[in-house]
């Protein structure tokens, strides 16, 4: 109830995460764990776009992709990395599921303004 | 009764939603001052904030000072003026960074295809020069053709209102990409118009004189 609160509450929180912040929130509430942060530009600085959008099948559009912890546990999508070899493993959950509890899905950090011009 | 009921819950939530709003929103400069010069800009020391002061991480899971901070990340990188303050394209071309172009491989190197396409815009704004070359750079040709754009000369209909939507180039710019607030990286081939031919004319003519 607390997290539906918040989430009505701050759909975009107060406008301050980093650009191309992306929430993961198509289960993690459900699931009753913190919905996950994936940092666009930390992992743009290792690997060009077409690693994760062609060879591991991600999306373009936020929010077609529905990512399970059992996909990433059989080495699909995010675990296609999060193995523990290139990147930390599943074993580390919260370094993934790191947002306030109710954070909306989407993608973050948005533009210079906080107002309603906001893109 | 119920009715009575029915209010007590609605005002008690709201109640509750204030109490916990006031705990998730930091006083920042949405409310400090509403009369405040720039209230709505982001001053620069706001800008990259590091995940624990975000607004969007919970500072209270274990995992998040472990997190790297935008700034210890940024801070070689050559600077952009908006979206993550970050020249992405230059960071590329200088070589202060190296993605990789396959998961396994690192010395797999992209395929470059070096094509501009011009698109004729309407009023004085200047016509788009979309260039190729930095998006084949970082993207393979089947993350926008065809499901974004079709591949075919004078079958996209594009917008700026699409744009903003999220559609078109708005699938990238505006959330990952440089947002569309720097117009003139896109809009960069300024029109031969009338005015401006009478202008150089009558600059060359006083010249002349």
């Amino acid at each position: 109830m607390m997290s539906l609160l918040i989430s009505v509450l701050v759909p975009y929180g107060p406008g301050l995460a980093e650009y191309a912040d992306v929430v993961l929130n198509r289960e993690s509430d459900k699931a009753g764990v913190r919905p996950v942060i994936f940092p666009h530009w930390f992992h743009r600085v290792r690997y060009q776009c077409r690693v994760c959008h062609s060879e591991l099948g991600f999306e373009m559009r936020a929010g077609a992709n529905l990512v399970t912890m059992q996909d990433i546990t059989d080495g699909q999508f995010c675990g296609a990395c999060h193995d523990g070899e290139i990147a930390w493993s599943t074993e580390n959950c919260d370094l993934c599921h790191s947002a306030l509890p109710g954070t909306a899905a989407g993608i973050r950090g948005g533009h210079e303004t906080l107002g309603p011009g906001n893109w | 009764m119920k009715i009575i009921y029915t209010h007590f819950l609605l005002y008690g939530s709201m109640l509750i939603m204030l109490v916990v709003a006031s705990v998730i929103i930091p006083d920042n400069a949405l409310y400090a001052d509403p009369n405040a010069f720039n209230r709505l800009m982001k001053p620069p020391s706001e800008r990259n904030p590091s995940p624990a002061q975000d607004g969007i991480h919970d500072p209270e899971s274990a995992g998040v000072s472990s997190l790297q901070k935008p700034r210890q990340s940024f801070g070689a990188l050559p600077k952009g003026k908006s979206g993550n303050y970050v020249d992405w394209v230059k960071a590329l071309e200088g070589g202060d960074i190296a993605p990789r172009y396959d998961r396994d491989d690192p010395a797999a190197e992209p395929v470059i295809m070096d094509l501009n396409i011009v698109r004729e815009v309407k009023g004085s704004m200047p016509n788009v020069v979309y260039p190729h070359k930095q998006h084949t750079e970082w993207l393979d040709c089947s993350n926008c053709h065809p499901a974004i754009f079709i591949p075919q000369k004078g079958a996209n209909n594009i917008s700026m209102a699409s744009i903003l939507l999220g559609e078109q180039c708005g699938v990238c710019h505006g959330k990952v990409a440089f947002p569309v607030s720097e117009c003139r990286r896109c809009h960069s081939q300024v029109k031969q118009t009338t005015a401006s031919m009478d202008k150089k004319a009558s600059a060359q003519k006083e010249v002349t004189q």
